[in-house]
């Protein structure tokens, strides 16, 4: 759906954050943006998502495939949410912010916040809800445009481990339910093997992409436990090792 | 632990007019509390009433400060060059010393205003209101910028204008500011009112507590100085209490707190 070809961002003041980045995004992928902090993943995913323009370079999005308001959802680290609106409120916004009435958003704000596991929460402000309950509701309103997009930037890093691992077991089934294409910015090779189908590798100083891996994990109820998962991070540690050397 | 204060303060009551009468202090230095609460039970509407005008002052100039500051930060949290053009002004305001502001003010109302009740009245208002601008201004001002780029940020995906990003993030987001803008401009407005008085006088509009303080010391009551301080002091406890009370009230209910 979308090509992104030799793109280069530097921001005032020198940093170069991008250098000549190519990558392909087709439609349905579940793509992990890989790599320490400062290689401009997350630059890369706000170029994407069109809140940033590249210095050099394109995104040319196929025919039919360019992005409209709510056709891409974003989730940030933080929750982000409004501590003063209740989760329905929370997700409501996005159609909110598109003119949509109360009365016809709410089947799909029910729905959204019904396929993240929190019917019932519908009421509750971010206050009363625990970080991974606030998570949720973030992904929720992401989800409730029914994007073809998903842009993710380490959603899950400050969440503890079974918080993170409960949210990837579910992301992963909401992705193959939705079948929207998801890009997941992360720092975790546990969590990029996990998740994605496509690894990218990225480098800092300047921050450009050295290699991808393809995953042909096949998910099941103890994936964490498959030898071939353990294979894949073991390969993906040492191919980021080697990377990072290099650079 | 909460009657800390409380039983600290009563002590020291004690302390004192037990020192006062051990030392035997004449009252026109210092009074001792006993002597004080005389001094109020003398003569209790003649204070009440100052009181009363001074509260008057207080609370107009608190409410025109709000909404002058609340605007005033308002219109350049929406337009630069608004910023430009305010933010260096409410600055100087800031920084002058209001006794100094307080002549030039009794003239310019004087020349406006004719009523001389009304003039005096104005003076001690816009007087207050300068010295109660300043922190719900810029808190608000603060406010207004303060909601997380990232929330910009989606609002800007999801094509958010500046009038939704307006009303749906920056206003609610500034209304725990403002709140604290408006206890600390509280107290503010009640410095100002007396201040004010102070070196306008109350010629005219019914007298203050200031006057109270000023005319009782010319006469050498000085328990009666300090019975109207004690009401001051009161008023000023009362104030930064009820405005407290306010802002927790309103950001429990919005869930904020």
């Amino acid at each position: 759906m979308l090509t992104i070809r030799a793109v280069g961002r530097r921001f005032p003041g020198g940093i170069e954050a991008l250098r000549d980045v190519s990558l392909r995004l087709g439609a349905g992928d579940f793509v992990a943006l890989l790599g320490p902090s400062g290689c401009g993943k997350s630059t890369l995913l706000r170029l994407i998502a069109g809140l940033d323009r590249p210095d050099t370079g394109a995104l040319d999005w196929d025919e039919g495939h360019a992005l409209g308001p709510g056709d891409a959802g974003f989730v940030f680290q933080d929750a982000t949410l409004l501590p003063w609106a209740t989760a329905e409120d929370n997700v409501f916004l996005p159609l909110r912010l598109r003119g949509m009435s109360r009365g016809r958003a709410m089947p799909a704000v029910r729905d959204a916040l019904a396929h993240v596991g929190l019917g019932g929460f519908e009421g509750a402000r971010p206050r009363a809800l625990s970080g991974g309950m606030r998570m949720r509701v973030s992904i929720a309103r992401a989800l409730v445009t029914r994007p073809r997009l998903l842009l993710m930037d380490e959603p899950f890093a400050a969440l503890d481990e079974f918080t993170r691992h409960k949210l990837q077991t579910d992301l992963l089934a909401l992705w193959r339910e939705l079948g929207c294409t998801i890009v997941f910015v992360t720092h975790s090779i546990y969590e990029a093997c996990f998740l994605a189908r496509r690894i990218v590798l990225m480098t800092p100083r300047p921050g450009r992409v050295t290699r991808e891996l393809a995953s042909t994990l096949a998910h099941g109820p103890d994936t964490r436990l498959d030898p071939a998962y353990a294979a894949l991070v073991a390969e993906v540690s040492q191919s980021m090792e080697r990377a990072l050397e290099a650079g | 632990m909460k009657a800390a204060p409380l039983l600290f303060g009563l002590l020291a009551l004690i302390a004192w007019e037990a020192v006062v009468r051990a030392a035997d202090v004449p009252p026109y230095i210092v009074p001792g509390p006993v002597a004080i609460i005389s001094a109020f039970a003398a003569a209790p509407l003649s204070l009440l009433a100052a009181l009363a005008s001074t509260l008057v002052v207080t609370f107009v100039a608190l409410v025109v400060a709000a909404l002058l500051g609340a605007i005033l930060a308002l219109a350049m949290s929406v337009s630069r060059l608004a910023q430009a053009a305010i933010q260096p002004w409410a600055v100087v305001l800031q920084v002058t010393p209001i006794v100094a502001i307080v002549p030039l003010v009794i003239i310019w109302v004087g020349y406006l205003v004719h009523s001389p009740q009304l003039s005096t009245l104005i003076t001690l208002v816009v007087s207050a209101t300068i010295v109660a601008f300043f922190p719900v201004f810029a808190n608000t001002a603060e406010g207004l910028a303060s909601a997380p780029p990232e929330l910009g940020d989606l609002f800007r995906l999801y094509g958010g204008g500046r009038w939704q990003t307006l009303g749906l993030l920056r206003l609610p987001a500034a209304l725990p500011y403002f709140l604290t803008g408006l206890r600390i401009s509280g107290g503010l407005a009640l410095v100002g009112a007396v201040v004010a008085e102070f070196v306008a006088g109350s010629g005219g509009f019914a007298s203050g507590l200031a006057y109270t303080i000023q005319e009782a010391g010319f006469r050498l009551q000085v328990p009666r100085m300090f019975a109207a301080l004690v009401l001051l002091s009161l008023a000023g406890i009362a104030i930064n209490l009820g405005l407290g009370a306010l802002a927790r009230f309103v950001l429990r209910r919005r869930g904020m707190a």
